[in-house]
């Protein structure tokens, strides 16, 4: 339905757009209709910058996304509109989601405005209402409230409600529970789960790997940007291959089970924002980034970092996650088994 | 900042808000009424510009001796001539009556020039970014480096005959860069709110994003920003008058100032004539900054005191 | 000693009436105890863990009493609360990171924190570098800017700052919330280690997340819309819940392995009461499954199996003699 085709994203910083970061680099991966993909990584991962591009919200640098068949770098005006009435998006803030000088149910009043001009009053009302108990709202419940008398668990839900009012077939969901109250939380996830069941694709965005795997029929891990393994969520999960996705693994606080022996230091020095490991090589990278406030002084550096993460790089760009990302290979992903894609140079183990 | 904060403080705030706005659905407005009212500093420097306005308003129907009438020179304020006569025996209350009007004119007009300015080109470069933020972004810093007292100099200088109105247009051309700045600012930071990029979603186009979804989160802001421009108008507008520059016809209070200043009324001491003018732009600008800095509190929880 | 909180009562002030945030709660924390206080928010945790540390403008102390080593804790004097915060008490706050001054090189921000308070920077400098080498930085950190540091590194910093003149009480508001599972494993385990070398007496780890607080407390005590619900030692509160907020919400929790296809989880329906009128009788009531006649009064919190207690009319029948925690 929905496919990248090696697509990148360079964030350009610098007065004069002199420099870039890359933020995706050459991620392939196709959406299938009545499944969930997620698409798993840490912060400053990309993975909401590939899901900002999907919808549309920033422009690809290279590669091409095509839905059905169509190029949507292409689209423009009134089919770019046309492109919003199939594919959707719901944010990871429900607070920020709503602009908070309005009512919630404004979010149903511009989709009337802009795709169902036409549709009566009466009838809008009876279908937006409909659609409301369709994601577990009591549409007296909501109506007429302003965003702070609602939970954010219904505010996602009403975001839900918006999508499913136009002819979504695919729905980007970026980090959408990790807002919401924990007891509330599974409810959104398992509504986001059932939404498959109407033929419907959805890309769920998120840090969280047991969420992912909860929900999700495929997974694809992302670190720094590039694809490290992906397939089909029960290989990946039972049988990791990439040395990432099992660091990722073990680091993620269980319940049931203590961390395991490795340190938590080392298994960081793994990870995306890598501190430290390539202190004491400084010739390597060039005088202009050891600046202390190196990409940081102009807006365009600190919008393309607070595009690639709204926390942790918006504070700090990491020269060596910088250095990683412009130097570091892209390996190609080899399938191991059916469905079951890992990043390695040298082919299959 | 104010409207950020606003919003983000009482996201933040998260559990007591919440917890106290889930059982009734008054909306935050009648919050800033209650504050407003409670505010000292609001309440005082807004009844100072108040007064003033109604003076100028209403002056005219007080005054007894036309501007360009002459009496006796010297006089000491008096029971007829309230504010006493000039060096010429020119009423000097007539002569603060127009004088004051004048001037909030201009400082309306500059105010609101340069408010409107600035929030066009804040809201474009904001939203748009990219080559067209950067484009005004140093068409802005070329106005703001450039001395715009020495140019207005120039520019007044050049034209040799200015009224009011072409001061004030003037003004506004000049002092925008400011409000530019600070919404430029605001706007860029709200575009980067996810309703932004859901009205995107929803089809709405560029302008009606600005128009819709960003300008009315930032009304307090707007308001704020005019009252700070109104009130450097009316300074800007008082030195050019003063350095002889303002309106070749008419009298405003800058003219007062350097009329008393040129016919050495300091060392006649003629105190009636420019204290009057002296003390109602002082007070005026002072009430307007008083006002802005109440007004901050009252939109800005975190500096509210319950 | 360690921590003693007893019947402490904290409102928010606003315009419509106090919010009672924190509402009659008790509880002690042990020396070299790590005491995970946990809850959904608006449940108040935070507003417990602030009141410790520094009242805001809008909160007031309606009752109760803090004591901290035997020594009664003037939580709602701001001024006199002065000599006990950094000393006494630290609190490591949800963005300790943007807590850096960007302009100052981190030693020398430390170097002004310690001048405030009346110590010397030079003397604490061989001791600052060594817990930084400990939590697996470089002491070069100290002539860095925080911008020059990564999300987890600052975390870091502002944990051996906050730690250094080892005090009593360590407060860390959800330290790991805003981090990459890596890293939070890192911090972690860094709260663990500062135990074991005794640079914290007792710690408080406020957050949302259970499995956290599995990895890392010795107890966990669990909030609702103000109250106590439950606490107990972590493994106790993890398996064998007897409150039915905790029972739900830990059965609502997907663990790594639970499968949506194969096992669908469910949520707790409803939410928290409002807190500015919250309904008498048991908090929960409303949501719970198992509420009867009795729910309309108000459970005691009370000891109902050594070193476990609840606030749930289920369980208050077998209520221990001594009651208390």
């Amino acid at each position: 339905m929905l496919v990248l085709d090696n697509v990148t994203k360079a964030f350009k910083t610098g007065t004069f757009g002199g420099g870039t970061l890359p933020a995706v680099r050459g991620a392939s991966f196709e959406i299938r209709p009545g499944e969930v993909t997620s698409l798993i990584g840490e912060s400053g991962s990309g993975k909401s910058t590939l899901g900002k591009m999907i919808l549309r919200l920033t422009p690809v640098t290279s590669g091409t996304i095509t839905f059905e068949g169509t190029d949507i770098a292409t689209l423009k005006g009134k089919p770019l509109r046309e492109y919003y009435r199939h594919v959707q998006g719901v944010f990871q803030d429900p607070f920020s989601s709503y602009n908070p000088v309005y009512r919630a149910d404004r979010v149903f009043a511009t989709i009337r405005h802009s795709y169902y001009p036409g549709v009566s009053a009466d009838a809008w009302h009876e279908r937006v209402d409909k659609t409301l108990e369709s994601v577990g709202l009591n549409p007296v419940d909501v109506r007429d409230k302003f965003t702070h008398q609602l939970s954010g668990g219904q505010l996602q839900r009403i975001l839900i409600a918006r999508a499913l009012l136009l002819d979504i077939k695919l729905l980007i969901a970026d980090e959408i529970i990790s807002m919401i109250d924990a007891s509330t939380r599974v409810d959104v996830l398992n509504l986001l789960a059932n939404l498959k069941t109407r033929g419907l694709g959805v890309l769920f965005v998120t840090h969280d790997l047991s969420l992912g795997n909860y929900i999700s029929e495929r997974t694809i891990i992302l670190r720094r940007g590039a694809v490290v393994e992906m397939g089909a969520t029960p290989k990946v999960f039972d049988n990791p291959q990439h040395e990432y996705t099992r660091m990722l693994l073990t680091s993620v606080p269980q319940l049931h089970k203590k961390w395991e022996a490795e340190s938590g230091a080392e298994m960081e020095a793994m990870g995306a924002t890598s501190p430290g490991q390539d202190r004491g090589r400084p010739g390597r990278y060039s005088k202009s980034s050891l600046h202390p406030l190196a990409g940081m002084r102009d807006r365009k550096g600190r919008r393309a970092q607070a595009a690639l993460h709204e926390q942790d790089l918006a504070e700090g760009l990491l020269r060596t996650d910088t250095y990683l990302r412009t130097h570091e290979e892209v390996l190609p992903l080899v399938e191991i088994e059916e469905d079951h894609f890992v990043a390695t140079s040298t082919g299959a183990r | 900042m104010t409207v950020l904060k606003t919003d983000e403080a009482a996201e933040k705030a998260g559990a007591p808000d919440a917890a106290v706005s889930a059982g009734s659905g008054k909306p935050r407005r009648f919050e800033f009424l209650y504050f407003a009212l409670r505010n000292k500093k609001l309440l005082l420097g807004l009844s100072v510009v108040v007064l003033f306005v109604l003076f100028a308003v209403f002056g005219p129907l007080f005054v007894q001796h036309p501007m360009l009438n002459y009496y006796i020179p010297f006089r000491p304020p008096s029971s007829s001539f309230w504010f006493g006569t000039n060096y010429f025996g020119q009423d000097v209350f007539s002569e603060f009556v127009s004088g004051l009007r004048e001037s909030l004119l201009v400082g309306l007009l500059g105010g609101c020039g340069a408010t409107v300015i600035g929030m066009t080109l804040g809201f474009v470069s904001g939203y748009k970014g990219g080559l067209i933020d950067e484009a005004l972004n140093v068409l802005c810093n070329i106005f703001l480096t450039m001395p715009v007292l020495v140019l207005l100099i120039l520019v007044a200088g050049f034209l040799h005959h200015t009224s009011g109105l072409i001061e004030g247009i003037l003004i506004a051309c000049t002092t925008w860069t400011w409000s530019m700045r600070a919404i430029r600012a605001q706007t860029f930071s709200l575009v980067s709110r996810d309703f932004v990029g859901l009205a995107r979603l929803s089809g709405e186009k560029s302008r009606q994003i600005i128009m819709r979804e960003i300008a009315p989160n930032m009304s307090s802001y707007l308001l704020l920003v005019f009252i700070l421009s109104f009130g450097g108008a009316i300074l800007t507008a008082a030195s050019l008058d003063y350095l002889g520059l303002g309106p070749t016809n008419g009298m405003s209070l800058g003219i007062m100032m350097q009329q008393a200043s040129d016919w050495n009324s300091l060392q006649l001491h003629l105190w009636w004539w420019f204290v009057p003018p002296g003390a109602a732009i002082t007070c005026i600008v002072g009430g307007l900054y008083l006002a802005n800095v109440g007004l901050d509190e009252v939109f800005n929880p975190k500096l509210r005191e319950l | 000693m360690g921590l003693t909180v007893d019947h402490l009562q904290v409102c928010y002030r606003t315009l419509r009436g106090d919010v009672k945030a924190v509402d009659d709660v008790t509880f002690s924390i042990e020396d070299r105890e790590i005491m995970g206080l946990a809850g959904e928010s608006g449940c108040g945790k935070s507003t417990l863990g602030n009141s410790l540390v520094r009242m805001d403008v809008r909160m007031r102390q309606l009752g109760g009493h803090v004591e901290l080593d035997g020594k009664e804790l003037p939580i709602s004097d701001s001024r006199a609360m002065r000599d006990f915060r950094f000393k006494e008490i630290s609190i490591v706050p949800q963005y300790a990171m943007s807590a850096l001054n960007p302009t100052r090189r981190v030693g020398r921000m430390v170097a002004e924190l310690l001048k405030a308070r009346g110590f010397d920077y030079k003397s604490a400098l061989p001791e600052l570098e060594r817990r930084v080498k400990l939590v697996g930085l470089d002491a070069d950190i100290l002539k860095r800017y925080p911008i020059e540091l990564s999300g987890g590194m600052k975390q870091r910093v502002v944990m051996v700052i906050s730690t250094l003149l080892n005090p009593s009480l360590l407060i860390a508001d959800e330290i790991t919330s805003a981090l990459d599972v890596s890293t939070q494993r890192a911090v972690g385990e860094m709260l663990l280690e500062f135990r074991d070398r005794n640079f914290v007496k007792t710690t408080m780890v406020i957050t949302h997340d259970l499995s956290i607080l599995a990895q890392v407390a010795d107890t966990i005590l669990v909030m609702y819309a103000g109250k106590l619900a439950e606490k107990a030692k972590a493994d106790v509160v993890i398996n064998n819940p007897l409150h039915p907020y905790t029972q739900l919400l830990i059965s609502s929790l997907p663990d790594v392995g639970i499968r949506h296809d194969e096992h669908t989880l469910v949520g707790i329906p409803g939410r928290p009461p409002p807190l500015l009128n919250p309904p008498v009788g048991c908090r929960f009531r409303d949501r719970c499954p198992f509420a009867f006649d009795r729910c309309t009064d108000e459970p005691p919190f009370v000891e109902v199996k050594p070193g476990h207690s609840v606030a749930c009319w289920l369980h208050a029948d077998g209520a221990l003699p001594s009651g208390g925690v």
